[in-house]
């Protein structure tokens, strides 16, 4: 059993899910809950965002996001994956960054302009 | 040097930020050409620039965007029209008679007339001084917004071992944010017994890497010399006095504040305009006007706002109203409804409603003053009439609520109106 709180709206319902049976959701007040939480339990999704290094700009730093979510137990290794990159300006809006993060077959994409 | 053709704007936009750039769109698809957005730092889109995480634009855009993203789009927007905007700019003042007072390196001292203004400063972060933490004053302790500032902007780490005071939203994104660089973020405090943070921030930034909250907790000893070594923190009794006997010392080398934001204002009180003590803005009507004729506010200037999504909304209403207000084409039907707080209400914006001016519905954000877990019902009367009775399942004083009004409902409303929450029916 594990208990976790549904962040699909405001309310936050407690959420109950039980492993051993078939991911079976309670606690929840609706439907989006109950998505949410079999999903949370199986295999908890993460966009991961950060920053890489810019080189020949007055911008030091270019911010970035995986183009999909990535699972969450990977977001420190993806990170890991930024951590050596120089980008050289200009850097276009959705220019990938870094492909394939940790074959995850999400790309790191600039979310900025830089010029 | 003023009130000459050239030096005379249709619209002035103070501030660059969310708020800013949709008021400046939106006036510019109403029909106003001659429009000068003025920002103070280097490039526009405000906060939005450093707030690299997702979760913008859910409402607006129906898609989950990055700030700059965000800002991003609202910056091309303004690109395709004529919109000026003046950067690394300050504006001193703004006077009743619309003439707008600024600064710049490459301009000197400037005066320009808008026909109309609209004031977009946004907000501040509430600092160390402005809640009175006790012990020395090392180096170390930071606002959340710059700390972000410092490590997504700057490129540079603000500490190793974090404690983090204040549950805001910003506190919690940079609990995630320092813990994926490689910081231990050890703890997050706040003073009340509920936090005032998104729960999905609670869920993704906290519980995700097992950082504790420690609610009706908070920190009342900063030690450090030169720079923090450690902080105690207390219990809190239901009087938030500490309880003795529940210290807790932490080993941190940075604090992280995130105390709350004020709307930043000093503009709006040189130029005489009427003030809210609630919402620490001005006092505005429904298209955002304030009660200096033809300038507006929108955006966290007028309220600290939980969502840009509706920062953004504000600032669409503002631009209208200026677009009409230079246009003429307002209605002049002078009736004005007054909006008042009922129970467990903080304040509402608008505060004033002109149904003449309104179009077919309009938007009333507020906030609670407490915590409902239980179902319970936004009442909005007017004298003995209950014009609207909402339910809802769930309210807390960390997520504005917004309703709408109707030209119909307003149309027999002569007295003020009231907004204030009953308990549900027992079942």
């Amino acid at each position: 059993m594990k208990n976790l709180i549904c962040i699909c709206c405001p309310k936050g319902c407690h959420l109950t899910v039980d492993e051993n049976n078939d991911f079976a959701v309670t606690g929840n007040t609706c439907k989006r809950g109950e998505t949410y939480g079999k999903q949370e339990v199986k295999d908890p999704q993460r966009i991961v965002t950060s920053t890489v290094a810019v080189s020949g700009s007055t911008y030091v730093r270019c911010p970035v996001k995986t183009d999909k979510t990535i699972s969450k137990g990977l977001m420190f290794e993806a990170m890991k994956s930024l951590n050596h990159i120089v980008i050289p300006a200009p850097v276009k809006l959705g220019q990938i960054i870094v492909q394939n993060v940790c074959n995850t077959g999400a790309n790191f994409i600039a979310t900025r302009e830089i010029k | 040097m003023s009130g000459s053709a050239e030096n005379t704007y249709d619209l002035i936009v103070v501030g660059a930020g969310p708020a800013g750039l949709a008021a400046a769109v939106e006036a510019w698809n109403k029909g106003l050409k001659k429009i000068l957005i003025i920002e103070r730092a280097k490039e526009a889109g405000g906060i939005l620039v450093q707030c690299i995480h997702n979760g913008f634009g859910l409402h607006y855009f129906k898609e989950e965007l990055t700030g700059p993203e965000y800002a991003g789009r609202f910056i091309e927007m303004a690109k395709k029209t004529g919109i000026e905007i003046k950067l690394d700019t300050m504006v001193l003042d703004v006077t009743p008679d619309r003439k707008v007072h600024m600064i710049n390196t490459k301009d000197g001292y400037q005066i320009l007339e808008g026909k109309s203004i609209i004031l977009a400063m946004g907000c501040r972060e509430r600092t160390r001084g402005a809640i009175g933490i006790p012990g020395t004053r090392p180096a170390g302790v930071y606002t959340a917004g710059t700390a972000q500032r410092l490590l997504n902007i700057e490129g540079y780490m603000p500490g190793k071992r974090v404690l983090i005071l204040g549950s805001g939203d910003i506190g919690l994104i940079m609990a995630r944010r320092l813990t994926l660089e490689g910081a231990k973020v050890l703890a997050c405090v706040e003073l009340l017994p509920f936090s005032g943070g998104l729960t999905r921030n609670i869920v993704q930034c906290l519980h995700d890497f097992d950082i504790p909250l420690y609610l009706s907790h908070t920190i009342t000893e900063i030690k450090g010399d030169r720079r923090v070594t450690g902080a105690v923190v207390m219990k809190l009794d239901e009087h938030r006095k500490p309880v003795p006997g529940t210290e807790m010392e932490f080993d941190c080398d940075t604090i992280l504040l995130s105390v709350g934001l004020i709307p930043e204002n000093e503009l709006t009180k040189k130029a005489g305009i009427k003030m809210d003590m609630r919402t620490k803005g001005a006092i505005v009507y429904e298209d955002r006007e304030t009660s200096l004729p033809g300038v507006f506010a929108c955006g966290n200037a007028v309220h600290v706002h939980d969502l840009v999504d509706f920062v953004t909304e504000e600032g669409q209403l503002a631009g209208a109203g200026a677009a009409a207000y230079v246009q003429g084409t307002e209605n002049t039907d002078s009736k004005v409804i007054e909006l008042e707080n009922g129970n467990d209400v903080g304040y509402t914006v608008p505060q004033h409603i002109r149904p003449g001016k309104m179009g077919d519905m309009t938007g009333v954000y507020f906030r609670v003053r407490s915590v409902h877990k239980e179902p319970c019902f936004i009442s909005i009367k007017s004298g003995s009439t209950e014009i609207a009775r909402l339910k809802r399942d769930h309210m807390a004083p960390g997520e504005m609520e917004r309703i709408n009004l109707t030209k119909d409902q307003l149309k027999n409303i002569t007295e003020k109106i009231t907004i204030s929450i009953e308990a549900g029916d027992a079942k």
